[in-house]
């Protein structure tokens, strides 16, 4: 029975690393703004060609 | 979208910006923009390949340069640069500019980009919620002046002014309840767990079990109570010192002898003890705590004239222009104020045509002439061209700053009631010592042990958790549904302060009106320009505010002279010019025709010349929409006043609103205003103070409650215990009766609370009380009363549809 100590020991440690986790994620403001991330990640990545001053769409 | 369409919207509309071009003159391609302003931001943009900003959005760009282009030598001064600048290093620093103009992920996305226009700039970070940006720029190849100006340039340019360089660093506290809470829920996760064989009995037996949960429940314990709790004993400590019983007393009392007889039965008893119940019990506290502290981040409730004076001034020195920041202004400096600039400080008008419009500092609706060598007080706004300017008296000695630092407007209002809960807190505090000694001293018989087992078990069961979260969950989703209903408050005492309100003073301009001009339409033939000349000829004689309104509707055209000027009060005008007689009024008096049906909305202004009938103007109405419902609703429930700071022109209109005459006060200065309040509350009433801008800044904090109408919740709203959004402002008795509600509501989940002290008081009280009871009703008394707040308000809020 007495391998129970240490699972619980063990547990408590990852159970403390998630805390830190999320201690650490506080500081770092991830609560702070939850509204911009959301726009961002939409914004596609570097498309490297020239606006055409004369609009292709026509 | 077929494509005639869409090349009509690209001819008529502003590329850039949306705006309406009046012509074709500036255009790249086949891409039209409304002004040069817009057009250069494009070329920015295009030639650092960053066009992807108008494919996001539809027109997302903003115009710069359409108000004056402003100069930003002043941020050269290392003293002003230092107090906008974050940290600072060899090689970067990084600055937090706040820009109300972004509005769109068009905006985000630029903004986030700008590294492709300056590569100097390596880091650009927004913060939409609250307009922030966030900048890292190397200040060896880029100064301070030129990001400001690169991003002016763009259209979005920064909000700079004496107040944002003053305080800085609020967030770090914010963060503190976040830690605290989230250690409190890991601390009572794990000890709920760790008891768990402890309720099942399931440990009684192995005895290194039992010891080894119960030392690791201490352990976990410890930083609940020294850390996250910390605060409830710190308040607790300032109330005793001021010899006040707030509610966080008992809460303190409650958490110490929890800590202290669950340590002595670990320790000396070797049973499990009240980790759990202590640990639940801070949980939930700092949820409450947390509920209740809804802020609003883009709203400020302590704007004072320093957020509404700019940075910086030009100064006239030899014939150059330099910018200085205002708080270095000197007396004897040549300033230059041009259009829609505000003058920083008291100066005496040395060249050009002033013309200021105080209406933020007095409430007057027109502008007032000033020519050379007339003082000109701090605050007002230059309309027209440049002027030039003497100071001759420092920002801090104005008029306006003075005002500001009048004692009567800083005085707190004393009267500021003392909140329910801490009202409670006291009784409670009271009867529970007296229920624990006498406990004590029945017990006492059985030996002192026992007594003191009971003694502490009374202080345990009877601290007030679900009390103390009763409020926080009532008044906080209150908050919050005003939130959605645009009516923001600082706090939520705000709500207990205005159930006790018995007067409403409102303010007249910019409050029950809309700020700016009225629209004057013209319907029927199409009028000549000489039928033009002659109506305004005619109008200009009659002070009444429709004639005046027609007659800033015509100010382009020329003026005639009049002969046989007759003013029919309630019927209209008529006169002769050059023997053409001309008649404007009502219906029946213009065309001889009873109107059967008028326009409720617009008030229409017949109008005749030599008999012929010609149509009517339309004047909308400057009184925003369902004013008079809103005055009916609260005629009879509160006393109503109206403080104008404008002449009494519209005296006759504002009789519709207000039923007794002489609660219209008209030519009232800010001190005026101030002192009214002042003595309504020495007459015993509670004031709620309904008004907009600087002018009533002193009224609005003086009243138990002040309100500030906004059209536009990121505009600058003067230093207030709410802002409301001008379009709910109709909705005034709708939020009054909420609040009342929730007052009651809180009321009732008090009795709520109290049941389940009072069950867990006949346990304690026999001495039967044991961790299991208080883990089973600590819990359950502070879920249902949360459950209760939320649903009640929820349900209430529905009924008056808010």
């Amino acid at each position: 029975m007495s391998v129970i100590l240490i699972l619980i020991g063990f547990s408590l440690l990852i159970a403390i690393a998630f805390l830190t986790a999320f201690l650490l994620s506080v500081k770092n403001g991830q609560f702070k703004d939850t509204y911009t991330p959301s726009i961002r990640i939409l914004f596609d990545k570097e498309e490297n060609k020239k606006f055409k001053t004369d609009n292709k769409r026509k | 979208m077929n494509n005639n369409q869409k090349q009509a919207d690209l001819e008529t509309y502003c590329y850039h910006c949306g705006d309406y071009c009046k012509d074709e003159s500036y255009c790249i391609g086949d891409k039209v923009f409304c002004c040069v302003g817009c057009k250069s931001v494009f070329e920015i943009l295009n030639g650092n390949n960053l066009c992807d900003y108008y494919k996001l959005d539809d027109n997302p760009g903003i115009a710069p340069f359409k108000n004056v282009i402003k100069q930003f030598e002043f941020l050269d001064d290392e003293s002003v640069a230092e107090k906008l600048i974050d940290f600072r290093n060899n090689d970067f620093s990084s600055v937090t500019f706040e820009i109300p103009q972004m509005h769109c992920s068009s905006c985000i996305w630029l903004l986030e980009q700008l590294y492709k226009i300056n590569s100097a700039i390596f880091f650009s970070r927004v913060d939409f919620l609250n307009k922030q940006l966030n900048l890292k720029f190397d200040h060896n190849k880029i100064s301070l002046k030129e990001v400001v100006l690169l991003l002016a340039n763009l259209g979005y340019e920064p909000l700079l002014n004496l107040d944002s360089i003053q305080e800085k660093s609020k967030a770090k506290s914010e963060n503190k309840i976040y830690y605290k809470l989230g250690l409190a829920g890991f601390c009572f996760g794990n000890i709920m767990l760790f008891s768990f064989p402890e309720y099942f009995s399931i440990s009684r037996n192995d005895q290194i079990f039992r010891e080894f949960f119960n030392y690791l429940n201490f352990i976990l314990a410890l930083p609940v109570v020294f850390y996250s709790a910390s605060d409830y004993f710190v308040s607790a400590y300032k109330g005793i010192k001021e010899k006040i019983l707030n509610i966080d007393f008992p809460i303190s009392l409650g958490i110490t002898a929890l800590f202290l007889k669950s340590s002595f039965d670990v320790f000396f008893n070797s049973s499990a003890g009240y980790f759990d119940s202590l640990s639940g019990l801070v949980f939930f506290l700092l949820l409450g705590k947390i509920f209740q502290n809804k802020t609003y981040n883009i709203l400020k409730f302590d704007r004072d004239y320093k957020s509404f004076f700019p940075l910086s001034v030009i100064v006239l020195k030899n014939s150059e222009e330099i910018s200085v920041p205002v708080s270095k202004l000197k007396i004897g400096d040549r300033i230059k104020i041009r259009n829609k600039e505000i003058i920083p400080a008291d100066s005496i008008l040395f060249k050009g045509e002033g013309n200021i419009d105080y209406s933020f500092v007095t409430g007057e609706a027109e502008a007032v002439p000033k020519v050379m060598g007339e003082l000109v007080y701090a605050g007002g706004r230059q309309i027209g061209g440049a002027i030039e300017l003497e100071v001759v008296k420092e920002v801090s000695q104005s008029y306006l700053t003075r005002l500001w630092n009048n004692s009567d407007f800083t005085e707190h209002s004393g009267s500021k009631l003392e909140s329910l809960s801490n009202l409670a807190g006291k009784y409670f505090t009271y009867i529970i010592l007296f229920i624990a000694v006498s406990a004590y001293l029945f017990w006492m018989k059985e030996g002192a042990e026992k007594a003191l087992n009971v003694f502490t078990s009374v202080l345990i069961i009877a601290c007030p958790c679900a009390l103390a979260l009763s409020v926080p969950f009532t008044m906080g989703n209150t908050l919050r549904i005003f939130g959605r209903n645009k009516f923001y408050l600082k706090n939520i005492s705000v709500i207990e302060l205005i159930n006790k309100i018995t007067s409403i003073v409102f303010d007249k301009t910019g409050t029950i009106t809309k700020s700016g001009i009225s629209q004057v339409e013209f319907h029927g033939k199409i009028l000549k320009p000489e039928q033009a000349c002659l109506i305004k000829s005619l109008v200009k004689n009659s002070t009444h505010p429709l004639s005046k309104a027609i007659y800033n509707s015509l100010i382009n055209y020329d003026d005639l002279e009049l002969n046989n000027f007759i003013e029919l009060e309630g019927k209209g005008i008529k006169g002769n010019i050059n023997g053409i007689e001309i008649k404007l009024g009502n219906k029946l008096f213009v065309e001889e025709i009873f109107e059967s049906q008028p326009d409720k909305k617009n008030t229409q202004v017949y109008i005749s010349i030599n008999q012929e009938p010609l149509g009517y103007f339309t004047v909308a109405n400057k009184y925003r929409n369902g004013m008079k419902n809103l005055m009916r609703k609260l005629q009879g429930k509160f006393k109503l006043f109206l403080l104008s700071g404008d002449n009494d022109g519209e005296k006759i209109f504002l009789k519709e609103y207000f039923e007794d005459e002489n609660s219209l006060l008209f030519n009232q200065n800010p001190i005026e205003k101030l002192s009214f309040i002042k003595n309504l509350q020495a007459k015993g009433e509670k004031v709620l103070m309904i008004g907009d801008g600087l002018n009533d800044a002193g009224a609005l904090k003086r009243s138990d409650v002040g309100i500030s109408v906004t059209e536009s919740i990121n505009n600058f709203s003067p230093a207030c215990d709410a802002i409301l959004d001008a379009e709910t402002l109709t909705k005034l008795p709708e939020f009054l009766k909420m609040s009342a509600a929730s007052f009651n509501l809180v009321k009732i989940s008090f009795v709520i609370s109290l049941l389940y002290n009072s069950i867990g008081l006949t346990f304690a009280v026999q001495g039967f009380l044991t961790p299991i009871i208080s883990a089973i009703l600590m819990p359950i008394s502070s879920i249902s009363v949360v459950l209760f707040a939320i649903l009640s308000t929820n349900i209430f809020a529905k009924k008056y549809g808010l």
